[in-house]
């Protein structure tokens, strides 16, 4: 068994990563050209990372399931990206962020990544303006900056409604400047089907060329996996339809411990399920939530005429209006955490207040529009006005918007130490996949703030602390029997599903499933839902083993084949997830047990039992994985009750 | 009337049918050919994409081999889906993506044609995919500005004019789609080229290497085999962000600037 140990450096926490960097062991340049590092994904952490390890010189792999880098879903982050520069002179610092990520976090954070998050936040707009990504501006040309949930200050830089793809195509250019230069080598259609483990360090990774079919070796000195979330388990998430758990599930059944996987966000604004044939759930920006209000009918009758279409939302008058938010929690209104807002509006609906199908709550911008002019809201939100009209088919300047929560983020991913490292030496992992920085709940706009963290200003330095005892390993030959093996038991397991030619697709037994997870598993949990969630998955699994149907062959374009490799491991992955929620007795941010709520209904944490990051080891397809426990300690921040009211 | 269940409410729609002719071709080898299907029980409010969802269940169903197309954020953002649908790239809807066009958009019993892009530098990989890869190509040639990480000025060190900053941003949306090249009847990679070089020309951090940028941009999408532009405006019009030309009006300057100098 490994201990458990982050690896945090000494001192005080304001000087921890400068003592790091201070003391840390680096490459030099002429041995960098020998080290080469795979990286997979090539969304804002990937690509950022990809960049700046080409930029100082390793010999880069970078790879991509997409056709092209670009398309990584951090490209659908709408909002900001936060960083604690005080532009404004409304009061923030770097404590103040790292404060407020802590907070939001409910507690369940590490307090030294999370100060080194908010410390190189700055590095990150600074890099971004650079290269070229054109963030709104005041008149004055300076930059402009918005407020986000769960802060009182306005930290969020912004290009309109589209930061993570101005973002991401800034990453991406820098990688493709790399690419030119010769530092950086690209896969693209390409996917990792498994890790190499060699004399207990990664060594390579084995890829499915999801052109040809073909399977494929790498070599590498480190493997950094940047993958993103494995909130399409779920089937319905605002996920692009191949974010997968793959590449995070297969390290974990090689030793790399999984922490915190049922810390899931889900996001309070989302565009309602409106059919049973729907493939994903579009997100509009929390960012609205500075000028839309939230509300639901006070009257129950008033709701159901809505449901029926008896009446219209204008038709109920201002004292017949419930804004549950503002009325909850005053001090922040429409602006708490996610995960408190997503709460209160499935507490409405539950309650029988919900409008259109029953499963959403308005959204309403009447009186910013009163109040700032239409053109203002064009100004601020005009591209997700737009993109709501094309899905719903209503006009959202004259009627309230519709929404309602959806799964968005996974908080929970593979375990790293301080320097990003896994459990499996020379294994890193960066991004949303790891699990590092946003404890219970993420606040907005700090998704790409961690991205970019991790790949342009963390890894590339903590990495050399691990290849300056690598450059004496020469670069290794793929026929190596570790090698080989990978590459049999992927071939088998392709094979496996490939035989079985039952009767369902994947795509159908994905949505059976993900709905189970929802229900048991998804934004309230108890202890019998998550009992017979592990059961029923089982099931599912074994029925899936039984009965998926995938036509064409394994060595041609299969998009079937890939969905079933992924269909595989989402099973999987949600059995963990209900684990981890079952022992998990309390609530805490993202996680809603409902044994454990307040008499108002607020979530009631367990800091005297819990405190700590669940990190699960993996033991074999036929037995219980076991738990382990990082113990989180506070020096530099009081432990309290989140409250948003006051 | 199909009735959903959903709890606690209910969504009532009217179904729509149509009649799809799809373009199916195994790989860049073999002889491509269209072939016909029929889907029935629509909603109007089902998107482009998941009409096409419900098409393959319905070719699994048989045991064969389902459609093959390109897409992945289904939210009009990511760039995947590149679909030519009668006749036009992402259909007859304006300022879209094909994943954000709805059944609505359609009347009850049409016959919709469904192709891949068709240009020389997108060679067909499968049924509806293409090889889009060339627009990379074209961004590694020097769509950047070569600043490497680390060691940059304060971000406010660098003031820009908002207007500029929009006018950028204008042309930054580019999401590579590819669609102005389906678009164009020269297979023209100039609007995708244009929003590059245009978005860095306006900001004070690009313009230091403008000149050297759109040469090579312009001289690899030349290389690639990509036409040459007539300013038909069809790119224009068809691209989802809705890129305007007056970028490409940049690009010849910048060119011709560069040429001259």
């Amino acid at each position: 068994m490994i201990k458990l140990n982050a690896r945090i450096p000494e001192g005080v926490l304001s000087e921890k990563w400068t003592n790091y960097k201070a003391g840390q062991k680096l490459v030099n340049p002429a041995n960098k050209r020998k080290l080469d590092i795979i990286v997979v994904g090539t969304g804002l952490a990937g690509a950022s990372a990809a960049a700046s390890l080409g930029e100082l010189g390793f010999n880069v792999k970078a790879f991509c399931y997409q056709d092209s880098p670009r398309r990584a879903h951090s490209i659908a982050a709408q909002g900001g990206i936060n960083a604690a520069k005080n532009y404004p002179n409304d009061g923030d610092s770097v404590y103040r962020l790292f404060y407020d990520t802590i907070k939001g976090g409910d507690y369940r954070a590490r307090e030294a990544n999370v100060y080194r998050l908010a410390e190189v936040s700055g590095n990150i707009i600074d890099q971004c303006v650079a290269q070229g990504v054109p963030f709104a501006r005041e008149y004055g040309g300076l930059l402009d900056n918005r407020s986000f949930g769960g802060a009182q200050v306005s930290r969020t830089f912004y290009a309109r409604g589209q930061t993570g793809q101005q973002l991401l195509l800034g990453a991406y250019s820098a990688m493709m400047r790399q690419v030119h230069e010769g530092t950086v080598k690209l896969y693209t259609r390409t996917e990792m089907l498994d890790v190499v483990i060699i004399d207990g360090k990664a060594r390579g990774i084995i890829t499915r060329n999801l052109v040809t079919g073909k399977i494929e070796r790498h070599f590498g000195h480190a493997v950094v996996i940047a993958t993103g979330g494995y909130g399409r388990a779920f089937f319905l998430s605002t996920n692009a339809m191949g974010s997968n758990g793959s590449a995070v599930w297969q390290v974990y059944k090689k030793g790399a411990y999984f922490a915190n996987p049922s810390f899931v966000q889900i996001h309070p604004t989302c565009i309602p399920v409106h059919g049973d044939y729907q493939s994903k759930l579009t997100l509009m920006s929390e960012s609205m939530r500075n000028d839309g209000r939230i509300w639901v009918p006070a009257k129950k009758q008033d709701a159901e005429a809505l449901r029926n279409k008896q009446i219209q939302p204008g038709d109920i008058a201002e004292k017949d209006r419930d804004y549950y938010l503002e009325r909850r929690y005053p001090a922040f209104g429409n602006l708490v955490p996610r995960d408190v807002a997503s709460r209160a509006a499935k507490e409405r609906c539950d309650e029988g207040f919900g409008v259109g199908s029953g499963l959403a709550v308005y959204l309403d911008f009447a009186d910013a529009i009163k109040r700032l002019g239409k053109h203002v809201i064009e100004e601020r939100y005009g591209n997700l006005f737009q993109m709501y009209e094309k899905i719903v088919d209503e006009n959202p300047y004259s009627t309230p918007m519709m929404i309602y929560p959806a799964i968005h983020y996974c908080m929970g991913g593979i375990w790293v130490d301080y320097e990003l490292m896994t459990t499996i030496p020379g294994l890193f992992s960066i991004g949303e996949c790891n699990f590092s920085d946003h404890g219970a709940n993420r606040l907005g706009a700090s998704a790409l703030m961690q991205g970019l963290a991790d790949g342009y200003f963390i890894l590339p330095y903590t990495i050399q602390n691990y290849l300056s005892s690598e450059i004496l390993t020469p670069r290794m030959n793929t026929n190596l029997p570790e090698f080989e093996e990978a590459e049999t038991l992927i071939k088998e397991r392709i094979a496996k599903l490939k035989n079985i030619k039952g009767k369902q697709s994947a795509d159908s037994m994905h949505r059976k499933f993900g709905l189970l997870l929802w229900e048991l598993a998804g934004m309230a949990r108890n202890r019998e839902g998550l009992t017979k969630a592990i059961k029923e998955f089982t099931e599912l699994r074994n029925e899936f083993w039984n009965e998926v149907r995938i036509p064409g062959d394994a060595d041609e374009m299969n998009p079937e084949l890939e969905k079933a490799l992924r269909v595989a491991d989402f099973m999987e992955i949600g059995e963990l997830m209900a684990r981890d929620a079952l022992q998990r007795e309390e609530s805490c941010g993202g996680h809603f047990r409902e044994e454990y709520q307040s008499e108002d209904g607020e979530a009631k944490r367990n800091d005297e039992e819990y405190m700590f990051v669940g990190a699960w080891e993996y033991k074999g397809m036929y037995e219980a994985p076991v738990l382990h426990k990082e113990e989180l300690n506070y020096e530099n921040i009081k432990v309290q009750t989140r409250n948003y009211k006051i | 009337m199909k009735i959903l269940k959903f709890k606690p409410g209910i969504i009532k729609y009217n179904t729509m049918n149509f009649i799809l002719k799809i373009w199916r071709q195994e790989n860049a080898r073999v002889k491509g050919r269209f072939e016909t299907y029929h889907v029935s029980g629509i909603s109007p409010d089902c998107s482009f994409l998941e009409m096409l969802d419900i098409l393959n269940q319905q070719i699994i169903d048989k045991f064969e081999k389902p459609v093959c197309f390109d897409h992945d954020c289904r939210e009009g953002i990511c760039g995947a889906c590149s679909l030519y649908i009668n006749g036009r790239p992402h259909g007859p809807d304006s300022a879209i993506t094909a994943c954000q066009l709805h059944m609505r958009k359609f009347s009850d019993g049409d016959v919709i044609t469904v192709e891949p892009w068709r240009a020389k530098p997108f060679p067909v990989i499968k049924d509806l995919i293409v090889d889009r890869s060339a627009l990379d190509k074209i961004i590694e040639a020097g769509g950047y500005i070569s600043v490497s990480t680390g060691g940059v000025p304060d971000a406010n060190a660098i003031p820009v004019s908002r207007k500029d900053a929009e006018s950028a941003m204008d042309a930054a949306a580019c999401i590579g789609c590819g669609a102005c090249v389906a678009a164009c009847k020269n297979a023209s990679a100039m609007l995708f080229v244009a929003a590059k070089v245009s978005q860095f020309a306006q900001l004070p951090q690009g313009k230091i290497e403008a000149g050297e940028r759109v040469l090579k941009m312009v001289a690899k999408m030349d290389e690639l085999g990509f036409g040459n532009c007539t300013n038909t405006g069809a790119c224009e019009a068809e691209c989802p962000k809705e890129i305007s030309l007056q970028h490409i009006a940049r690009l010849n300057r910048e060119y011709l600037t560069a040429k001259i100098l």
